[in-house]
């Protein structure tokens, strides 16, 4: 057993909430940080553009520059600020001060000065924060030390939304629990003024938020208790005033002014954007049912859109005249995933717990959320500790046409209540629809729910703690004549009133095997007869599978006590049994292969076997620190073929597992990691050819012809660099109004595809044009296949050496969306091309 | 963004009989009308020529009743002896019917002195019919014997004693005139060919047969006898096809509808019960008294049953027609097409479109919970309309505002008035399995909240007191029912495990669950 380095680890991206949306200039673009990077959302399209990548930790914080409003600051955990344009997500300067940062704010007077949160004490258990201001050296360098720190004041909430810049940066509002503090630049003097930790009322009086007023002495504070406090008149210690207005039912999480001043914006737990009324009293709109909770908003400078980011991983654009306008949706973060992480047959999209009450799917090919399911159906009421239905299980039949889920209420209090819902796929539609709903299904909790896995019959099998397994089938009802048929108990088992806990059909589903505890069972689905009994004490079985493909005899089980057993069912003996704590064992649907999760010591190892032999395939010590719960095989698109030993179990799907702290990670492969960079490589286009479509399919095609050609041939098997005669990239790239008529330009592209005869090799952009031809023309002579080959390969040197001076970072994703584009089979227009001429 | 999802109102099934096409057709009957005869109906026979009078055969008379008076348009009364088995000719025109005596009697049905009579019968007569060709009476007698006369010459053509008791069913071939089957007490039943003279087939029904009945094909012969109905099949020589034991007494008579052939039966247990093609009851009728005799009208408009103590009930068919008078009755709204207007509209290529947000409606105790009204929200779903006709409404109601977590906010502060609603409702719908659940919730919460109050108010305190005995006896009813599932517990714990997983299947419903919860409240009232 090897170590192997080839396999590589790397966490997936998508996977983190938005700490903070911030400041989206010219309402074209939303700029939110996501993990170490920043990334820059289109307003109208709603389309990811691009992401500023560069810091080493966490991204804290973002601001524009007020100076120059195409530039952006952007602070991290890394200690550094960097400044980029937006745009073209262009780093233009780093300026390292050298502590962890977990803030930044700017203002308009203090030009070249940005402010900071930077922590007092080394250990961060104490949460003493400090707001300091950086003066910004100006010199022409690419990395500036900025070490000119001057400290403001070091009573700061590590709450980054408790600190505001006054009008016109004349003063800046700090808050830490009870404290509203008001620091003037000009006299440079503190005010402080306090509340009461609580009043008669019970109200917790704590701030939350800050927001001044953009024009005018106000200081809006929100609270724990979802007050929001108008402070004016602060600029004397003794006789400030506040008013208070009361919606919130909790803690005000955001508040926003916009940049006239003429409206409030606050949002919280409940989901409701509320604009209230300047210096209206208490004229407010709402704006309810916006997703998971509001963790932040801003305005646009012009004040056109506002823009709020939600817990579960979204961001919503809205016009000032508060219609929702656009959603920019990631992987919908949850509380936890209760299911487990599946693949829809039909779309190969992740599915999971996304939205309360919901499923979401999402594409991983694509790193697109793709839609939400409402499994729950029922109106979500967003209020802290109130017990709500959750999807806690969902299965897949092998088709994709049926879709189980158990949703449950109550795990808390005795009175549990859940629901088995089953779900046929619609082909008009295109989604679920709900075909029956079982209330009663069980008296007690649903363990474990799995589908058979043939293909004739669906059934699905349910295990509870009421100590009985339950297999229902679709039918249709004899009495009601009716065309559509529903869900209803065929068989209910059990045995010596212990509790089944897991359920697992085998892969021709001629077998069912449910465990009760220390036993596992053996049952025909055609007779329902017990065929036989397993057991391997001591220990209570934990997870059960049958193996598939050519190990589809064996019975894979694992115990509480360290042990993971294989049962030859042919002779009904265990085959083998190691030692080993599994937290997760998960079958490839595609190959024999199993991966095991084991947790020991405090890091967690991975496993990959056969059942039919105890030696594992693969292992991987160390993986990670967390537990694993959760994994999922994903079949590819197209299979590799990898002949690496080490890494051939991820030819055919690749392992999808989420840890403990809800990050999803995978394992890729050595070779798909330098596809990607060489893909980076390939990607890189010379100045005379935009990347169209066209452009990518011609270059598709081309690469396919030559496989054809060359299959043994290694150095061909790149594609060709972009070359195209200079009528065509005329005809690309001039607008088709002002093209002549299509029938004067026909002859002129006739001609530039015929083969010139020139035989000339020495002029470049000759030989391009005639190797072109060439990939263009089926029928093309044979012996100048090898002159072909032979010039292709130079010129690849030749394209390659050109592309290193100027390489254009392509980020990963749009590596990514360019070799999807490119995997489309567009060869049908090229066929039209050919046979044009 | 996305729209507040109203409450969902759970379809459950209602235990019990599934509402099915055939259940809706054999329920579309008016209430019966009863008419009183003299003594007990022996047999009604429907006229095949419209306006399908029947014939009905009680005491010593004969009456014949229209399709829809209550008197008799004629009746013969020459009958010095009980007359049985009164029955039409196939043009209708004549009438035979047998008597205590033994004498068998012609009638014309315009006349009332009997046109001939047949002498043979030594004893007496209880069914008697015309063979299909009209010509023949053939009638069948407790002297053992089945006897076939010539209705103009009024002599007996053959005499049959292939039976050894009392011949009591009888039933003519339509499609072949020489052809007849005959049920007897000896528990057979013979077809009979008047060809050969004798019988042609015997099957053993197993008990005394009532009644023999033919299927229009002939290929199916039905016999009812003792608490069986058993179907025969005639092409295969016989063969039973199904026997059914749905009646717990004695199966009288049987009939066929004219609509599908459904099969239905009348028995001493005062039941009539119809079956579909593959022989399941779907439906049925109760009488007051045993069933002697039934008949059902062509196209099946009227449906008569004679009883025992003599009363005559006939139901009839209720026709749209009916139904239509009864909505046109009721006031109505502004009518649908002002709503419509414009439905139809094809926009044309270039008009431009403005698209119409899409209102979503909702009710109003969905508004109220829109806006956190809850008290006002469960005020609406307990108005009366609601409250009676959709307790299913009410209680999702319930259900939903149970999630919220604001039932308790929503039943306090009740005045006297609201609180006998909210008591009402339970007590009428606490029992039902669908609603008992959130209702027993309800009950909890009700008398933890107005523990103290309740002495002031005499309607709540004799509203909770029924309450109480209500709940108590069915904590009752259930430990009885717990005590019988202990029964048959052990009973099949002495049978083979195969039927034990058989018994687990048929009986999902988590008895003891309920009773417990049942007991927990009944005690909570009794505290009080």
């Amino acid at each position: 057993m090897k170590i192997t380095g080839l396999s590589h680890l790397f966490k997936w991206e998508n996977l983190h909430n938005w700490w903070l949306t911030k400041y989206f200039f010219p309402p074209l673009f939303v700029l939110c940080t996501s993990g170490d990077s920043v990334k820059v959302y289109s307003t109208r399209t709603e389309e990811w553009l691009h992401s500023l990548q560069g810091h080493t930790n966490q991204v804290t914080g973002i601001a524009l520059n007020r100076a120059n409003h195409l530039q952006v600051y952007s602070c991290s955990a890394d200690g550094t600020v960097k400044l980029w344009d937006f745009i073209d997500g262009i780093l233009i300067k780093t300026f390292i001060i050298g502590y962890p940062l977990f803030a930044i704010y700017v203002s308009e007077k203090h030009d070249g000065i940005v402010f900071l949160h930077i922590a007092m004490d080394t250990d961060s258990k104490n949460e003493c924060f400090q707001l300091v201001a950086v003066h910004l050296p100006k010199s022409a360098e690419q990395e500036v030390e900025a070490k000119e720190l001057s400290a403001v004041s070091s009573r700061i909430s590590p709450n980054p939304s408790c600190t505001a810049f006054g009008r016109e940066g004349q003063y800046i509002a700090f808050a830490r629990h009870l404290q509203l503090n008001v620091y003037f630049f000009r006299k440079q003097k503190t005010y402080s003024f306090s509340l009461k930790a609580t009043d008669k009322k019970g109200a917790k009086n704590a701030f939350t938020c800050i927001a001044c007023h953009p024009a005018d002495d106000c200081i809006a504070t929100g609270h724990e208790d979802g007050k929001i406090r108008l402070w004016r008149n602060f600029i004397h210690t003794k006789e400030y005033t506040y008013s208070t207005q009361h919606w919130h039912h909790n803690a005000v999480n955001t508040l926003c002014f916009t940049p006239e001043g003429t409206n409030l914006l606050s949002g919280g737990i409940e989901s409701v954007l509320v604009q209230w009324q300047y210096g209206a009293g208490n004229r407010k709109e709402f704006l309810p049912r916006l997703g998971g909770s509001i963790l932040h908003v801003s305005t646009s400078s012009d004040g056109q859109l506002f823009c709020t980011s939600h817990s579960d991983n979204k961001i919503t654009v809205i016009e000032s005249s508060f219609k929702v306008c656009g959603v920019i949706q990631g992987l919908v973060k949850g509380d936890a995933v209760l299911t487990d992480l599946m693949i829809d047959p039909r779309s190969k999209a992740l599915v999971l717990n996304g939205k309360p009450g919901h499923l979401q799917f999402y594409s991983l090919m694509r790193d697109k959320h793709l839609y939400n399911l409402d499994i729950v159906q029922q109106e979500y009421i967003y209020e802290a500790g109130l017990d709500q239905f959750e999807v806690v299980k969902a299965a897949f039949d092998i088709n994709g046409y049926w879709l189980a889920t158990v949703e449950e209420r109550g795990q808390k209090s005795s009175d549990l209540e859940f629901v088995l819902k089953l779900w046929a796929y619609d082909e008009r539609t295109q989604s679920f629809v709900l075909n029956t709903t079982i209330t009663a299904a069980h008296t007690d909790r649903i363990i474990s729910m799995c589908f058979s896995s043939s293909e004739e019959t669906t059934m699905l099998v349910t295990t509870a703690e009421d100590g009985q397994f339950k297999a229902w089938c679709q039918g249709a009802d004899a009495d009601t004549q009716q065309d559509q048929s529903f869900w209803s108990c065929e068989f209910v088992g059990s045995y010596h009133n212990l509790k089944p806990t897991n359920c697992s059909f085998s892969a021709d589903s001629s077998l069912l095997a449910v465990n009760f505890q220390e036993v596992i069972t053996i049952w025909s689905p055609d007779t329902w007869e017990l065929l036989t009994t397993l057991c391997q004490p001591p220990g209570v079985v934990r997870d059960l599978c049958f193996g598939r493909l050519s190990c589809s005899k064996y019975l894979i089980a694992t115990t509480t006590r360290n042990l993971l057993c294989c049962w030859n069912l042919l002779t009904c003996a265990l085959e083998w049994s190691t030692s080993v704590e599994v937290s997760k064992l998960q079958p490839d649907p595609l190959s024999e292969n199993v991966a095991a999760f084991s947790y020991q010591s405090k890091h967690t190892d991975l496993f990959v076997f056969k059942p039919s032999e105890p030696r594992p395939l693969f292992t991987h010590k160390n993986m990670c620190s967390e537990k694993i719960h959760r994994a999922v095989f994903v079949p590819r698109e197209e299979p590799l073929n990898n002949c690496d030993e080490s890494s051939q179990w991820l030819n055919r799907s690749q392992l999808y597992f989420l840890t403990q702290n809800m990050d999803l990670l995978t394992f890729s492969t050595a070779t798909e990691e330098d596809r990607m960079l060489s893909s980076s490589k390939r990607l890189v286009i010379d100045d005379s050819v935009a990347v169209t479509p066209f452009y990518l399919l011609l270059g598709k095609h081309r690469q396919q012809q030559q496989k054809l050609n060359t299959p043994s041939h290694p150095a061909a098997d790149k594609p060709q660099q972009p070359q195209g005669s200079v009528t065509i990239t005329e005809l690309l790239h001039t607008p088709a109004h002002v093209l002549p008529a299509a029938s004067v330009l026909c002859s002129m592209l006739v001609s530039s595809l015929l083969i010139s005869n020139t035989g000339v090799r020495k002029d470049p952009l000759r030989e391009m044009e005639s190797s072109e031809q060439e990939m263009n023309s089926e029928k093309e002579e044979e012996h100048s296949e090898e002159e072909m080959e032979a010039c292709d390969s130079q010129q690849e040197l030749r394209a390659q050496g050109s592309v290193d001076e100027v390489t254009p970072k392509l980020s990963k994703a749009q590596e990514r969306e360019l070799k999807r584009i490119r995997k489309t089979d567009f060869s049908w227009m090229t066929g039209l091309i050919d046979s044009k001429p | 963004m996305a729209s507040f999802k109203p409450t969902k109102v759970p379809f459950l099934p209602k235990l019990g009989e599934k509402v099915t096409e055939e259940t809706l057709y054999w329920k579309n009957y008016k209430s019966p009308v009863q008419i009183k005869e003299f003594g007990a109906i022996t047999k009604i026979d429907f006229s095949p020529l419209p306006p399908h009078n029947y014939a009905v055969t009680a005491s010593t008379r004969i009456h014949i009743y229209g399709p829809h008076s209550q008197e008799p348009i004629r009746s013969f009364t020459r009958f010095r002896d009980t007359a049985y088995g009164g029955r039409f000719r196939g043009d209708g025109k004549l009438l035979v019917a047998g008597s205590e005596e033994g004498l068998i009697r012609l009638f014309d049905i315009s006349g009332r002195v009997a046109l001939r009579q047949f002498k043979g019968h030594t004893k007496a007569v209880h069914m008697t019919s015309f063979l299909s060709d009209g010509f023949r009476v053939v009638s069948g007698s407790d002297d053992l014997s089945c006897r076939v006369w010539d209705v103009p010459s009024a002599v007996e053509l053959s005499s049959l004693t292939e039976h050894t008791d009392y011949i009591r069913a009888l039933a003519p071939s339509k499609l072949n005139p020489d052809l007849f089957v005959t049920g007897s007490y000896d528990h057979t039943v013979k077809v009979f060919d008047m060809r050969s003279g004798s019988s042609v087939m015997t099957m053993q029904h197993g008990h005394p047969v009532e009644c023999v009945l033919l299927y229009p094909s002939e290929a199916l012969l039905v016999s009812t006898g003792g608490r069986y109905v058993k179907v025969w099949d005639l092409l295969k020589g016989g063969q039973e096809l199904v026997s059914l034991k749905n009646h717990h007494k004695t199966v009288t008579c049987a009939c066929l509808s004219s609509v599908g052939n459904k099969l239905l039966t009348g028995s001493l247990d005062r039941h009539v019960k119809v079956y579909n093609s593959s022989y399941k009851v779907v439906h049925n009728f109760d009488c007051d008294a045993s069933i002697l005799s039934m008949a059902i009208a062509p196209d099946d408009e009227a449906l008569a049953v004679g009883m025992t103590n003599g009363v005559l009930s006939v139901r009839h068919r209720r026709h749209k027609k009916d139904k239509e008078t009864l909505t046109s009755r009721r006031r109505r709204g502004p009518s649908y097409q002002v709503f419509v207007k414009g439905k139809n509209f094809v926009p044309r290529q270039d008009d431009f479109l403005v698209s119409k947000p899409v209102k979503q409606y909702l009710r109003k105790y969905d508004k109220q919970l829109k806006s956190f009204e809850v008290s006002k929200a469960l005020d609406t779903a307990l108005q009366t309309w609601t409250r009676t006709s959709k307790p299913d409404v009410t209680v999702a109601v319930i259900i939903e505002l149970k999630r919220r977590g604001t039932l308790k906010n929503a039943l306090a502060g009740r005045n006297e008035e609201s609180l006998t609603k909210i008591l009402n409702f339970l007590l009428k719908h606490i029992f039902d399995p669908r609603f008992s659940r959130p209702l027993l919730m309800v009950g909890d919460i009700v008398l933890d909240l107005y523990q103290q109050v309740f002495h002031q108010s005499p309607v709540v305190e004799r509203l909770l007191q029924r309450l109480m005995e209500v709940l108590g006896r069915e904590a009752e009813l259930q430990q009885e029912l717990l005590q019988v599932l202990g029964i048959l517990d052990t009973l099949f714990t002495s049978l083979t495990p195969r039927k034990e997983v058989l018994w687990e299947r048929c009986c999902p419903m988590p008895l003891s669950n309920h009773c417990v919860s049942v007991s927990s409240v009944s005690a909570d009232v009794s505290k009080i």
